[in-house]
């Protein structure tokens, strides 16, 4: 489908969504609650036939955010999806990667360096984070300069 | 009922001195069969995402050219194209030419470093110390034009830091005249091996569907049918100006991949020649004071797919966050989808036609389930070029030899 028809069929979840901005044609950003983002993300992969990039962990101030970044190849846009993680004690989402497998690793990176948890993600072990780098220690934290 | 038999499970790395890398890859095999397989990371890990928090905008370029050696041009200039967005900057139309140059240099060099590794894994030396050393001029060039063979330093946000002057535009020219021929040899000795078909073809397919679920990029999607680069499908730089093909093959094999990165360095070659005669005259840089708030992703098409950047500012001179993603994070996991039900003499094979960074990624290694090396990597790299060897025999083709691939 075109851009236009790529607008159109994502404004089909916006009931799931906070916000969707567009500041250029090619770019949109989605902003969720957490746990909306697994419907959001299953939509963009297998109903629009996204294509999966990475994910991205943010320690905001009164938030976590995972931005899941899809790319639609055919238009060249790149969605990305902003769920919004607001329980700062124990974070947690759910994970994609039973029908992503190419999620996997990110979200246990973003486990080891962020502490969210990623619910029933199907191997959650340490990626990035030494055996001997201690437990609770989340070094993208901001706390941890 | 359940035998609790122990698998045997192999293991190479993660440090050995004939590696460049360190990473752990665990095979679990059945016989001679890989049954499953996982990886082990974070030997090269570095602390880049933390430490651009603490640069300031415009020094990440250097840092993120270091993430790797070969992917050097390719981390920049995503991150500037970022940045840029953020910052609502067009650099001028010549450093837009300029980067397509760099960035397609280095794919020329990269891919033609990839043949000489993966003639290296099956046991064909010739074609390794062939490649390796017909890609050396594109590497003088570079050090010409930037100061240096990798780590160019040549993006900043708004431009580029050297330009390639006017005078050297015929040199580059004639050493790419020189380079083409060179690769047309090599492709065709490769291409038309029948020992190499029989090696290469078939072994270590990806399928689509798996290559769609691993979310993979670059060659590694491309010689399985997916024709996807981000410099048609999202341009940048000046690649919309220029006239180029993406290349594809539809059977997901080792050999699909050697022949996508073949027939891009020609694509390569072309793009530079034609980037050099359209290359406008002006400025290379425009001047950014400062980086407002906002957020934005960068991406560029490196030699071994998308390496995709997201950076957020807010309006002071570092970043508060900078994501890096470089393919081969993509890329190498998708070998739980490539390796299993291979014979173990193809595991290395298949692990170098996803042409993993190790930097970008991590090492390999095979264990026995008591922890006993059942084979190390010397073993197993001597396991695939026995096949070759044996592959050879069958089909009586006697041995490339050097003098056979000189020119007149």
């Amino acid at each position: 489908m075109n851009q236009e028809e790529l607008n159109n069929k994502i404004a089909q979840i916006k009931d799931r969504l906070i916000e969707i901005e567009q500041p250029f044609d090619n770019r949109i950003y989605l902003t969720c609650e957490a746990q909306n983002s697994y419907d959001v993300s299953k939509f963009l992969f297998e109903d629009i036939g996204c294509r999966f990039v990475i994910a991205t962990g943010i320690d905001s101030d009164n938030c976590f955010e995972v931005l899941y970044h899809y790319s639609y190849d055919q238009t060249g846009c790149v969605v990305t999806i902003k769920a919004i993680i607001r329980d700062r004690e124990n974070p947690a989402i759910e994970s994609i990667a039973p029908f992503l497998p190419g999620a996997e690793w990110i979200e246990r990176e973003i486990h080891d360096i962020f502490g969210i948890e990623f619910k029933n993600h199907p191997d959650m072990r340490r990626l990035i984070l030494s055996d001997d780098w201690p437990e609770g220690v989340y070094p993208m934290r901001k706390d941890l300069s | 009922m359940k035998k609790s038999v122990k698998k045997p499970v192999l293991a190479v790395g993660p440090f050995h001195p004939l590696q460049e890398e360190m990473e752990f890859f665990q095979l679990t095999v059945d016989g001679e069969i890989v049954t499953d397989i996982d990886v082990r990371i974070s030997y090269n890990h570095r602390g880049i995402e933390k430490i651009s928090e603490s640069l300031q905008f415009d020094q990440v370029p250097f840092l993120v050219s270091r993430i790797c050696g070969i992917c050097s041009a390719s981390h920049p200039l995503a991150y500037v194209n970022a940045v840029e967005e953020i910052a609502g900057v067009t650099p001028p139309d010549r450093a837009l030419y300029v980067r397509v140059i760099i960035n397609e240099l280095e794919r020329i060099h990269s891919h033609l470093l990839w043949v000489g590794l993966a003639g290296h894994f099956i046991g064909y030396d010739t074609v390794f110390m062939w490649a390796w050393k017909y890609r050396e001029p594109v590497l003088d060039l570079l050090e010409e034009i930037t100061g240096n063979r990798n780590n160019y330093g040549n993006v900043k946000v708004g431009g580029c830091r050297e330009d390639i002057p006017n005078e050297l535009k015929p040199k580059i020219l004639k050493e790419l005249d020189e380079i083409e021929k060179k690769t047309e040899l090599l492709t065709k000795a490769v291409l038309d091996d029948p020992v190499l078909h029989a090696r290469l073809k078939g072994v270590g397919i990806l399928s689509k569907e798996a290559a769609v679920k691993y979310a993979v990029t670059g060659p590694t999607a491309r010689g399985s049918g997916i024709a996807i680069d981000v410099r048609a499908d999202d341009p940048y730089a000046a690649y919309d100006a220029l006239d180029w093909n993406v290349i594809s093959q539809p059977e997901g094999d080792v050999f699909a991949k050697a022949v996508v990165r073949l027939l891009e360095t020609f694509e390569s070659i072309k793009m530079v020649r034609e980037a050099l005669n359209k290359l406008p005259d002006g400025p290379i840089t425009v001047e950014v004071k400062e980086i407002p708030p906002g957020e934005a992703v960068g991406h560029a098409e490196a030699p071994r797919g998308e390496t995709f950047h997201y950076v957020r500012s807010d309006g002071g001179n570092r970043p508060v966050r900078h994501k890096v993603r470089a393919p081969s994070y993509v890329n190498v996991p998708s070998f739980k989808a490539s390796c299993i039900g291979q014979h173990i003499a193809d595991v290395t094979i298949t692990l170098a036609a996803v042409d993993p960074c190790y930097s970008c990624t991590e090492r390999l290694a095979v264990v026995d389930s008591r922890n006993n090396l059942v084979h190390d990597y010397n073993a197993l790299l001597k396991l695939s070029r026995e096949r070759t060897a044996q592959l050879r025999k069958e089909l009586g083709v006697p041995k490339l030899k050097m003098e056979d691939l000189q020119i007149g």
